[in-house]
């Protein structure tokens, strides 16, 4: 098996000279390939496409909430019949916010995100030639591209698409006479979505079984950089929780298409009592936030360890805590599954039980301020190195911190009285998973685009676009505590109906114009991004003169990763400027025994153990 | 590089292979494991509607022991597949392989007739929750003991292609954890319904 794989790289090695795709067609190269460097691609390019509908759509409910009086007619080639005489249809502000949350959520932050670095970077750090199963990695993608089709289909349909909130309570999304979006809308979105889940499992169990099984030699999992180790925790996460929310989608299409009650009872529609009976809604919010909330740390582990590869990497200096951040991520994923009734706390529920939770919420501040005081105590004295991508992971830690703060305030059950379904909960959330989770993205997308596409982005522009975006998103959000703590409710298509709210006017105008700078921001990004591509820079191997075994490979690295054999690995990926060492980065290719000048006394033993050892092949037998 | 130095280099030990186990094998536990968690869900979805009150008692229906009765056989005669292909025992194999899919095929229509005696007991898909579950779980399974099924005339198609034999036990081990799975699955769900309905 492997000697086959080898002897096809070296084939591959021979024939790259005619700059011919000798592999295979255009088809299996971009179209069904299970190469898992174009599977991270094709997720990257479509979580994009994605991020510009949901980042437009939010555009378009700002203008609805900073200009209530505008003019809006010149929206009408993009939505048709949902701007009547100049003003957008209430129905149609719902099912954007409603698209917003799920596309962002699921779309950007999930699949784009967690799809693209985790095929992108799982082989190549650990020294793989490719998934453990490439063709279930294949489907994983596919599953997810047919769920956008379907989600991308319900935008255009004349009753719209889902319309009740990314969360999709029942029994709002789950009577079509409640609202025009719990159509078609709504089934259209449960499908997409049971796909979805699909493409998650099939990309997680792939993810699980290709970090545990297919390291190189010598890669054990403390020295697996954390970019690694948050992929991993992250997919054993989604698998614990994605099913869940396959269950309660499940029963809410019994509900909506077979007349079953788990979520109906006793409702009355113009006098006529349904037949639905004993039933709870509350059911279906305890499965959904059970998926709900581990899916936030589905969304911001990634992010962060995607940070501390860059961190550590531009501050020329080892990560702070390797252990604590690995031990702090291990402790978040096992609290995240039983916090899920702080979602709840005004549903009614025993107060008992809300302290019970609240306890739990805030013991999540613990692993989190570790992971924060880590990553500024890497950057501290550090040489750093002001890349873009450096840029957005310094701006990912700012925003982490800040969202996270209002996170305790908010878990405080007898708080959350005032500010559940404010302001203050947006927030809080856009904050710190949102914007941290798109942060820890872009600076992925700068630091690796040289190993994605074998070219530099921009810099300047790059410079640009995060202080276009970082300015821009705390214009947006920081106003928006002030507005939840007055008590500026969320989800309200017209806030100016309210005297209570008459004063927030000029502040919503502003919060709207700070969106629109940073939407635009993002437009130059998405310039950059494509020019890149195919006109940028070619890169150097290994442009940040980084540790980890990814850049040891050629520069457009073809399907294998590796000519010849894989690389083995001697140390750990965080040897930054390790005193007495000539340069300031050993890679973990570096075996202890050739840089006797940095060793320190207790490695005196690997060192002894390299230089003595039987022959290569047969210590591998051991 | 000096003589002496690729001398050196010769002698420096390759770092260990990590421990590892053959990655299809590992994605089928993964597999199980989430198909573990969405009936994890559905059974704690019981319990707390259940608590609500409001509830119906159903009596479960008695083709469901035979029904589990069946299940448990069909364990039974997949691991002396097992053992028959680890013996190079071909026909033996094709028999216990056959009859497994036979069970299987046995126990999806016994349970389709538990269906028709809790209609006739007047316990509805539709209607009170506490029936709604007990189809939904049977149901749910029986979907995944088509898959079983699908899986087991897979192995058989590869035992007639003398696919399967000892030095190459992978596809019908893995059917086998598979099934031994679902096999236990539905006694999980069968003793939950019986201790909660």
């Amino acid at each position: 098996m492997e000697a086959n794989t080898e002897q096809a790289v070296a084939h591959a090695h021979d024939v790259h000279h005619d700059h011919e795709h000798h592999e295979g067609n255009f088809i299996t190269t971009y179209v069904f390939s299970q190469d898992h460097k174009m599977i991270a691609r094709q997720f990257l390019i479509t979580g994009l496409l994605w991020a510009l509908i949901g980042g437009g759509l939010s555009i378009v409910f700002r203008l609805q909430l900073g200009f209530p009086e505008m003019d809006m007619s010149f929206l009408e080639p993009f939505f048709g019949k949902w701007i009547v005489d100049g003003k957008m249809d209430p129905e149609f502000y719902l099912a954007a916010v409603t698209m917003h949350g799920t596309i962002m959520v699921f779309f950007l932050l999930t699949a784009g995100l967690s799809g693209t670095f985790s095929n992108l970077l799982i082989p190549l750090q650990i020294g793989a030639r490719d998934m453990a199963s490439p063709f279930l990695n294949m489907l994983s993608y596919w599953a997810f591209f047919l769920s956008s089709v379907f989600m991308f289909i319900s935008l255009f349909l004349e009753t719209g698409p889902a319309s009740g909130g990314w969360v999709i309570y029942p029994p709002l999304s789950a009577l079509p006479q409640a609202m025009s979006g719990s159509g078609l809308g709504m089934t259209l979105w449960l499908i997409a979505m049971a796909l979805f889940i699909a493409s998650v499992l099939l990309g997680g169990i792939n993810y699980i079984s290709t970090v545990i099984n297919m390291r190189t030699r010598g890669m054990s999992f403390g020295r697996m950089p954390l970019t690694i180790w948050a992929f991993f925790i992250t997919a054993i996460i989604a698998l614990l929780s994605f099913p869940v929310l396959f269950a309660a989608a499940l029963l809410l299409i019994f509900d909506r298409s077979f007349g079953t009650s788990f979520f109906l009872s006793d409702i009355y529609i113009g006098g006529e009592a349904l037949q639905h009976v004993g039933g709870s809604p509350l059911l279906f919010q305890h499965l959904f936030w059970f998926l709900g909330h581990p899916e936030v740390y589905i969304i911001i582990l990634p992010a962060l360890g995607l940070a501390s590869e860059v961190i550590a990497t531009n501050s020329r200096k080892p990560i702070f805590g390797y252990k604590a951040m690995i031990g702090s991520m291990l402790a978040i994923a096992l609290l995240s599954f039983i916090v899920w009734a702080h979602h709840m706390f005004v549903t009614g529920m025993n107060p008992f039980l809300g302290s019970v939770f609240m306890l739990l919420t805030l013991i999540i501040a613990i692993p989190s301020a570790v992971k924060a005081f880590n990553y500024i105590t890497t950057l501290w004295k550090g040489n750093i190195v002001f890349t873009p991508g450096m840029l957005f992971a310094i701006g990912l830690v700012s925003l982490f911190i800040s969202g996270g703060v209002t996170g305790i305030i908010l878990g405080n059950s007898a708080l959350d009285i005032q500010l559940h379904d404010t302001y203050y909960v947006v927030a809080h959330f856009h904050l710190v998973m949102g914007a941290s989770a798109f942060f820890g993205m872009m600076a992925g997308v700068y630091h690796w685009f040289p190993k994605l596409f074998g070219r530099m982005l921009d810099e300047r522009l790059g410079y640009i676009h995060f202080w276009m975006t970082f300015i821009g998103v705390y214009l947006v959000f920081f106003p928006m505590h002030y507005l939840g703590i007055s008590g500026f409710p969320r989800r309200y298509y017209s806030f100016t109906n309210f005297d209570a709210f008459q004063g927030y006017v000029e502040l919503n105008e502003f919060i709207s114009l700070a969106a629109i700078m940073a939407f635009i921001g993002q437009l130059i990004f998405g310039f950059n991004f494509f020019y890149s591509m195919f006109r940028g820079r070619l890169a150097p191997k290994n442009p940040w003169r980084s540790n980890t075994i990814e850049w040891t490979t050629e520069r457009f690295p073809g399907h294998g990763n590796w000519k010849g054999e894989i690389p083995a690995v001697y140390r750990w990926p965080y040897d930054y400027s390790k005193p007495g060492a000539a340069e300031d980065f050993i890679p973990q290719t570096t075996p202890l025994s050739e840089t006797p000048e940095s060793n320190l006394p207790e490695e005196q033993e690997q060192v002894d153990r390299e230089k003595g050892a039987p022959a290569d092949g047969e210590a591998i037998n051991l | 590089m000096t003589g002496q130095e690729q001398l050196l280099m010769q002698n420096y030990q390759a770092p260990r292979r990590p421990l590892s186990m053959n990655p299809r094998k590992f994605i089928l536990w993964l597999f199980i494991v989430s198909i573990s968690m969405l009936f994890a869900a559905l059974t704690s979805a019981y319990m707390v509607r259940k608590s609500e009150g409001n509830w119906l008692n159903v009596e479960m229906p008695t083709l469901f022991w035979i029904s589990s009765a069946i299940i448990l056989i069909s364990s039974l005669t997949m691991h002396l597949a097992v053992r028959s292909a680890g013996k190079d025992d071909f026909s033996k194999l094709k028999t216990w392989i056959s009859l497994t899919l036979v069970l299987g095929l046995g126990f999806l229509i016994t349970q389709y007739m538990g269906w028709s005696e809790l209609v006739t007991s007047n316990v509805y898909f539709v209607g009170n929750p506490a029936g709604s579950f007990v189809y939904v779980f049977s149901g749910l399974h029986g979907l995944h003991i088509v898959s079983g099924i699908v899986f087991l005339a897979i192995i058989f198609y590869l035992v007639l292609a003398q696919k399967v034999h000892s030095k190459n036990m992978n596809s019908v081990q893995m059917c086998a954890t598979f099934w031994h799975f679902l096999d236990g699955l539905w006694l999980y769900l069968f003793t939950f319904l019986l201790l909660n309905h």
